[in-house]
Order: C-alpha cells, then structure tokens, then sequence
C-alpha cells in the first residue's frame, strides 16, 4: 500500500458556484501530493460535461451577495439567471479566480481520478458522449473502494 | 535577496492558481534550485507556507513590498 495520503471528494452540485469546491480541493490536493478522487453524482455529473454551462442563482440561495438587493419575484424572472451568471463570471475574471474548465484541466492534468455515477447517467438518459473522455464509470461500491482508503472524505 | 534559478509570476490570480503554478514549475527545476515566485493573493502567504510544510520544499523567504509577495522555494 502506498504512503500517498489520499483524499475521496463526492461532487453532487451543479452549479456555477458549487462547482468550485471539488475542483479547488482535488487540485489542490493533487498539487499536495495527495491521490484524489471524485465521485460525481446526481447534478454533480452537469461538471463533467464536455461544453460545460453551469448557471448560479440567487434562488433559495438568500446569503448570495447581490450588487443591489432585488425582490424575491424579480429574482424569477427569466433573463435573471443567465444575467445573474454573466455577472459572477465577470467578477471572477476580474478578481483573478479560474474558470471551472481550467481548474478542471488542471485536476485532469494532476492525474485527480474521476468517476461518474452510472446509476444517474441511466437515470437522466445521459449520453456518455456528452462527457469528457478522461472519466470513468461505476457506482457506490467503486466509490468505497477508494473512499474506504482514504484520509479525507468531502461530500460537497 | 538570495539567487533564484527560475521566477514565477502569478499576480493577478487568486487561490488557488498560484500554488497549482508553483507546483508546475517546480516540476522543471532540479533538486535544490530556487524558485521565486510573485503573487498578490493575500492568502498565498499562508498557503505557500503550508505548501512548502507539506511538500518537503524549503520556504526560503516570504516577503512583502507595494502589495506584492515574494516567495523563495528550494526544490527538495
């Protein structure tokens, strides 16, 4: 067995701004010189999609900082999510964070092994097509595999 | 200031690019040559302490001057 700590991640967001943590963490991890694993499930899988268009709201989502406060029934309207999105991802950039696809890269590139769940691909009628190549498949068991194993275990 | 063997800029990106970068370019240095890095992350001088903790590289020197912070890696 090797002395490598390791770090198991289960990624079940996915939105713009949930998909930030498991990325950040593998990465991070990696570079830590820990064996990472991420276990995607549910909506969690929208962040292995090969065109990735990931979406933040403020809906049900109250502690979000708004630039100006905007009423509950404004935040429904239809143009708000995308305007919403458009406006955090300016904000990124500005401030220097990464786009998701890089740290996703990145995660790919520090050899984070990334799993996603069969039983939600069948579930949604997924095409694996639609994901990126560097994935494998499989289900709760494959997951405890390396979970069972590791140092660190995130549900995000 | 001490020798450096390589230089990284990383001003302007935020956690947690600087450490991925650092981590890249000490991948192109040889054992026991010198990176320096620049940042302005206010949170990379902890992270490139406990970076360089974890890593078994040395932290050389952590320094800080017009909003910039220099770090000094030695390659373990």
């Amino acid at each position: 067995m090797s002395d490598e700590k390791k770090l198991a991640i289960i990624a079940t967001k996915g939105s713009l701004d949930w998909a930030y943590p498991p990325f950040i963490l593998a990465s991070t991890a990696a570079a830590l010189g820990y064996e990472t694993q991420i276990f995607f499930t549910f909506y969690g899988l929208q962040l292995l999609r090969k065109n990735l268009n990931l979406q933040v709201t403020s809906l049900g989502n109250p502690a979000m900082p708004m630039p100006m406060p905007v009423p509950v029934f404004m935040q429904a309207m239809p143009f708000m999510q995308g305007m919403m999105t458009t406006m955090m991802k300016a904000k990124m950039k500005k401030k220097g964070v990464a786009s998701i696809e890089e740290l996703r890269d990145l995660s790919i590139e520090a050899e984070v092994k990334m799993v996603a769940c069969q039983m939600t691909v069948d579930l949604f009628e997924f095409s694996t097509k639609e994901f990126i190549d560097e994935i494998e498949y499989g289900g709760a068991a494959t997951f405890f595999e390396f979970a069972g194993e590791s140092d660190i275990c995130l549900y995000i | 200031m001490a020798d450096f063997d390589q230089e990284l800029d990383a001003t302007g990106l935020n956690c947690p690019l600087p450490i991925l970068r650092a981590k890249k370019a000490l991948a192109t240095i040889e054992s026991s040559q010198v990176l320096r890095i620049i940042a302005t992350d206010p949170g990379s001088v902890k992270d490139f302490d406990a970076f360089a903790k974890q890593t078994g590289n040395t932290l050389m020197e952590s320094t800080e001057g017009d909003g910039k912070y220099y770090f000094l890696i030695k390659k373990k």
